[in-house]
């Protein structure tokens, strides 16, 4: 099996020297990032719960992973992520408010900040991961210096798109990072049922990709591999397959009921004592007197208020109106579904029918 | 005895009894097993039938859908779940080139005897692509039977005979009456044919075409139609939108004169358009005003904050009855 690339512990402390690669800015930042998305995340079932909200798809558990990869781009990189990435989204600059939006069933939910490269949450599995390789692939011959970003999870890596994504990228040498979430299930699958090879890193040696297996809830050693891989790729070196071990500690999404098919309480209990993303920088954070009680206590405020503003944004945005399905389905509409729209706004009178 | 079942109740049943009675049966698809599928229709069948019959299958519906291909060239009869019918795509392939064409290609040599379940339709609040119904694909494609029950009693004996089939099944389940509503339905096995429409309701002035979830619009419709106008509107239940029934469709509409047709999928080539070609066909004659079509617009199935109104509501309906009645 490969081996676990780690560099935070779990007891939080350093498993290698990392002077000079990560300054102290960096590492708080990476903190209150972390804390602000956990507490969107459990926002956003309570929301879904009080029925404000449809069916939601929680990430908690999986926080490292998501800030720590998307905190590596630069603003012009692309992110192509999945339907439960609005971590990785919000940290490359995705309003909280446009993600609440989402899940509020709002046709403008997806939109992002222009200048920014995040594309809609991707619903169908792997199929993202194709795009990333064209977008880069663009990248790569206009001779800009961007990289692509996909998402996926362990589950992903059974769908033949995922094959032929990995199988284009290490043709083409484009400068595409595969990030892996191996979160251990897709949906009541477990790793060990959808995939006989023990690892996903090691698929990338089919295709002659660098494959890296990580720990997932390790921020540092996120970030670290994150770096190389960018460097890699805008160096003109190609594609990195990148498998971070994590766990979620939820339900796949607010419909599903995970006690069918796992021990769901006891193992996420396990993971958030032993191996939680957030506690572990927060312990090395405090040993290395850059956090405390206090800090703590204003970030939550900060970031319940942020995230309290963005609900109020989401909640007073405009209604969606029946006619706005008929936009942006074409630049020009078609006479067919132009008609049908008048239909629907001004439907034909009833008249007395003659006798 | 008599007892009620939800549709995904009967749905579970259908496949319980078959598989107690025909151990070539078995159950491929994502989470079907240990979860009993995200729609629970085959819950407790992995416990009951074991995890050779009852398959948990890695994350691929061109795997599942090929492999079951395979599987039923090799004497089984796989049932196959995909989750969502917007994620057939992958497995698309497998579906109009191979599980169509076998027979063909092989010359009677080899069929697939082969059923792909799959939930359907918009009105349940469903994130992105888990509302689409886009059935003309497959009924487009020869080689295919596509069924799409609108009722537990149908959805039960229709399954049975699907199960039964020669030739390669989509089994389209309309997500939003899964649990809608509980209906009597026999314990024993019983069939109900594929390719049978039949007349929910008898009229005199105009008949309706629905199928899943429309048909409870389309009766409703024509209940407050009799109520308020004291017209007299006959709703025929299709089932089966391939093959058609079409000598269902002709008989009614030589007795109304007057036709409508109500589906959620997109207007533009949807199966309406193939029932109104029928009429014109075989009853042009008979008629007393243009077929008329209440359906799904051509747009991508809007999420949910405006997916009531992409759908056919009774409403609608009866405006598209009073122009047929005012032509
Ligand atoms: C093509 C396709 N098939 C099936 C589904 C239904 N589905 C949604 S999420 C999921 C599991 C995904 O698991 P994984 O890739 O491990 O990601 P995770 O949800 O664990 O983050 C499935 C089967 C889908 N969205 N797309």
């Amino acid at each position: 099996m490969l081996p676990l690339y780690q560099v935070l512990t779990p007891e939080g402390e350093l498993a290698q020297d990392i002077h000079g690669s990560l300054d102290e800015a960096t590492m708080i930042k990476m903190y209150e990032n972390m804390v602000t998305v956990r507490m969107f995340d459990r926002k956003s079932i309570n929301l879904q719960r009080q029925g404000r909200m449809g069916t939601y798809a929680p990430f908690e558990g999986q926080e490292a992973s998501q800030v720590g990869s998307a905190m590596a781009l630069a603003p012009g990189d692309w992110l192509f992520p999945t339907y439960r990435d609005h971590a990785a989204a919000i940290v490359h600059g995705q309003s909280m408010a446009r993600v609440f939006l989402y899940w509020m069933g709002h046709m403008e939910g997806s939109l992002s900040p222009k200048d920014l490269h995040i594309m809609p949450p991707c619903v169908p599995i792997a199929t993202q991961l194709v795009h990333a390789v064209g977008t880069a692939w663009a990248s790569k011959l206009k001779n800009e210096q961007q990289v692509s970003l996909a998402y996926f999870g362990d589950g992903a890596t059974s769908e033949g798109d995922f094959h032929e994504a990995l199988n284009f990228a290490g043709v083409f040498q484009t400068p595409t990072i595969f990030f892996c979430q191996n979160n251990g299930y897709a949906i009541s699958v477990p790793f060990s049922q959808q995939s006989a090879s023990k690892t996903i890193a090691q698929r990338g040696a089919a295709y002659d990709i660098p494959g890296v297996r990580i720990d997932g809830n390790d921020i540092f050693a996120v970030w670290m591999t994150m770096k190389e891989a960018k460097e890699r790729a805008l160096a003109g070196k190609g594609p990195t397959l990148i498998e971070a071990i994590t766990f979620r500690y939820g339900a796949h999404t607010t419909a599903d009921d995970p006690k069918k098919y796992r021990d769901q309480e006891q193992v996420a209990e396990q993971w958030r004592r032993e191996r939680d993303p957030i506690a572990r920088l927060r312990t090395y954070l405090e040993r290395s007197g850059l956090w405390n009680e206090q800090k703590e206590n204003e970030l939550t405020a900060t970031a319940g208020a942020k995230i309290d503003a963005a609900l109020a944004e989401a909640e007073s945005y405009p209604k969606s109106r029946p006619e706005d399905m008929f936009q942006h389905v074409y630049a020009e509409p078609t006479w067919m579904a132009s008609e049908q729209k008048n239909e629907l706004v001004q439907p034909a009178k009833k008249e007395d029918i003659p006798a | 005895m008599k007892r009620k079942l939800t549709m995904v109740q009967a749905i579970t049943e259908a496949m319980d009894q078959k598989m107690a009675e025909d151990s070539r049966i078995m159950l491929l698809g994502e989470d079907v097993g240990m979860n009993g599928g995200v729609f629970r229709a085959t819950e407790d069948l992995l416990n009951k039938y074991g995890a050779n019959r009852v398959v948990d299958t890695p994350l691929s519906e061109a795997g599942i859908i090929g492999a079951a291909i395979g599987l039923a060239m090799n004497g089984l009869i796989p049932v196959v779940e995909i989750q969502f019918l917007a994620f057939i795509y992958p497995g698309f392939e497998q579906i109009v080139s191979h599980a169509a064409r076998m027979r063909y290609r092989t010359r009677g040599q080899y069929h697939v005897p082969l059923v792909i379940r799959t939930p359907y339709g918009a009105g349940i609040r469903g994130p992105e692509l888990h509302s689409e119904s886009v059935e003309t694909f497959f009924a487009h494609v020869p080689g295919l039977k596509v069924v799409a029950p609108s009722n537990p009693y149908d959805a039960k004996g229709l399954l049975v005979s699907a199960m039964e089939d020669p030739d390669p099944v989509i089994f389209l389940e309309p997500t939003k009456l899964y649990r809608a509503f509980k209906e009597e339905v026999p314990e024993e096995l019983y069939r109900v044919p594929i390719g049978k429409a039949k007349v929910v309701r008898q009229g005199t002035d105009l008949s309706i075409f629905a199928w899943g979830a429309m048909l409870r619009v389309a009766e409703d419709a024509a209940k407050q139609m009799e109520r308020e106008q004291g017209v007299s509107c006959e709703v025929i239940d299709l089932r089966t939108i391939y093959p058609l029934d079409r000598d269902a469709i002709v008989q009614s509409v030589k007795k109304t004169g007057r036709a409508l047709v109500v589906h959620e999928a997109h207007k533009t080539a949807g199966m309406g358009a193939e029932i109104i070609s029928i009429i014109n066909d075989e009853a042009l004659i008979y008629l007393k005003a243009p077929v008329k079509r209440v359906t799904g617009f051509d747009v991508p199935v809007p999420q949910f904050s405006i997916e009531d109104d992409y759908l056919p509501t009774p409403a609608r309906v009866m405006n598209g009855i009073m122009e047929t009645l005012t032509f």
